[in-house]
């Protein structure tokens, strides 16, 4: 049997703005194939900045990050962009093209795919998310749980080896939030899911890593880290009100 | 607002007239306006025509003409300035109903509003048998710089965003206590500009963020690349055509 590489690969990776402030001191995360993984961090952690440096947006600091074994690099970038998809936070900055169908076949016909793979792939794609009806909407006419739930549409329709989110429930309404984790849990893909929502992460990650200054500093099953009341005040990590996530069982 | 861009100007239909790929109908209708300018401004009859043309299109195009005289006043800020040229153009004068009115004047009065309108009658027409996204897809297939294509198409996409971000802005405002009254509210209303001006800064560049991060690498796809067919070509020519034999006819009679 042969030896499947990682998802996702980063090694000690260090990064500076070029303003001098340095956000990451020193990354290690591996995330395995099909894993689920919640990045919990108060706000100037770093988040953003690992994110942006999973597909070569930010380069040019120390350390490396690799996709399903390909180094991130400026040889293969348009291969990485591929294999990584980040769906961000506000989905009017996801969604720039004139229809939905356009939008979500931006990225395979950048790719070079062409006619009816391409329609096939976009149906797919929509279709995985419940909006297949939308195609020929602009994103403008759609609610804000649609338009997010079309921006996870417009990466999966790159067939991403990693669907990272950043912040997947922002200013979703109950219902919206609840309909996206369904669909989450039914993608049969890697996730990294940047979150301030830890009873989402919870609910939808087995595992957690809190990345704080700059560093990994934790790294282990979502439950025992949210019940860790000292790793979670150090951290600036703070559950909802009346939240208790110890009374949660899992499903698995 | 929240009209999007199944557009204002557009008016759905299914005419030989609506089915024509964008380009065809660009290069129809750029071919007429270049014809009708290049007519004398004395033919006066041949500017009958060709509103005779234009009437012919709309009605194969099943335009009514209240919608179409409607849509011709946008042009009338334009238009009061052509009005002034009888008064002020130095040169022979006539007189008209008591009022003394210089002829030079009424002839570039006249050539102006004649070629002005005409070349808006065409737009609209064109306009409203062409979605807004079919004629940016015309523009990059007439091999327009791709880059104004994308910039044009950028701002159909985000003009609804921004405007509700100003409206947002407004409300704010408002809900604070502030109503913009004559000039002492000017810098309140600058600031505002200037902020919203930064926001949609940022907000491009987290655009070109996520369109890099889906491999952009300059260009926009090209999804449909529907080849018209010469009977296509031909039936979009017969409105410059037959406006060229007019504007021949003109030069020579």
């Amino acid at each position: 049997m042969t030896h499947t590489p990682p998802s996702l690969e980063v090694r000690g990776l260090a990064y500076a703005y070029p303003d001098g402030h340095q956000a990451l001191f020193g990354v290690d995360l591996t995330v395995g194939r099909g894993e689920r993984v919640a990045l919990l961090g108060p706000n100037g952690a770093g988040k953003t900045t690992l994110v942006l440096h999973l597909n070569g947006i930010l380069t040019g600091g120390v350390g490396t990050v690799s996709v399903a074994g390909l180094p991130v690099g400026r040889r293969d970038l348009a291969e990485i962009r591929r294999r990584v998809g980040i769906v961000f936070q506000d989905p009017d900055d996801q969604l720039f093209m004139p229809t939905v169908r356009e939008d979500v076949a931006f990225g395979p016909a950048t790719a070079g795919l062409r006619g009816a793979a391409l329609e096939e792939r976009v149906a797919a794609a929509l279709e995985r998310v419940g909006m297949a009806d939308f195609a020929d909407r602009p994103p403008h006419h759609l609610s804000f749980g649609q338009r997010r739930r079309v921006a996870v549409a417009t990466v999966l329709a790159m067939e991403p080896e990693i669907l990272v989110l950043d912040e997947p429930s922002s200013n979703l309404d109950p219902a919206s939030r609840r309909e996206l984790a369904d669909i989450l849990r039914s993608l049969d893909v890697t996730v990294l899911m940047v979150t301030h929502d830890l009873p989402y992460a919870l609910e939808l990650c087995p595992r957690a890593v809190v990345l704080s200054e700059g560093v990994i500093a934790a790294d282990g099953r979502t439950q025992e880290l949210l019940c860790d009341e000292d790793l979670m005040r150090a951290h600036r990590l703070e559950l909802p009100f009346g939240f208790d996530p110890a009374s949660v069982t899992m499903g698995t | 607002m929240g009209a999007g861009h199944s557009h204002r100007l557009y008016r759905a239909g299914d005419s030989p007239v609506h089915a024509l790929p964008a380009h065809c109908k660009l290069v129809a209708a750029l071919g007429f306006v270049l014809v009708v300018v290049s007519t004398p401004r004395e033919a006066v009859w041949a500017f009958g025509a060709y509103a005779a043309l234009l009437a012919a299109v709309a009605a194969v195009a099943r335009i009514p003409a209240a919608f179409l005289l409607k849509r011709l006043l946008v042009e009338v800020p334009f238009v009061a300035f052509a009005l002034l040229m009888p008064f002020v153009v130095p040169g022979e004068r006539t007189e008209v109903l008591g009022v003394a009115l210089s002829v030079p004047g009424l002839w570039g009065a006249w050539n102006i509003l004649a070629k002005g309108t005409l070349g808006v009658a065409a737009s609209v027409l064109l306009a409203s048998t062409t979605e807004l996204r079919a004629v940016l897809l015309g523009l990059q297939r007439l091999r327009l710089p791709s880059l104004l294509v994308q910039i044009a198409s950028f701002m159909i996409r985000y003009a609804d965003v921004v405007t509700e971000e100003m409206r947002r802005m407004s409300v704010a405002r408002r809900s604070r206590g502030f109503e913009a009254r004559g000039v002492r509210h000017w810098k309140v209303l600058a600031a505002s500009a200037g902020a919203l001006f930064i926001r949609s800064y940022e907000r491009g560049e987290r655009v070109h963020l996520a369109m890099l991060s889906r491999g952009y690498t300059g260009t926009l796809p090209v999804l449909d690349d529907t080849r018209p067919t010469s009977a296509q070509w031909a039936f979009a020519a017969a409105l410059p055509v037959a406006a060229l034999a007019v504007c021949l006819l003109g030069w020579t009679l």
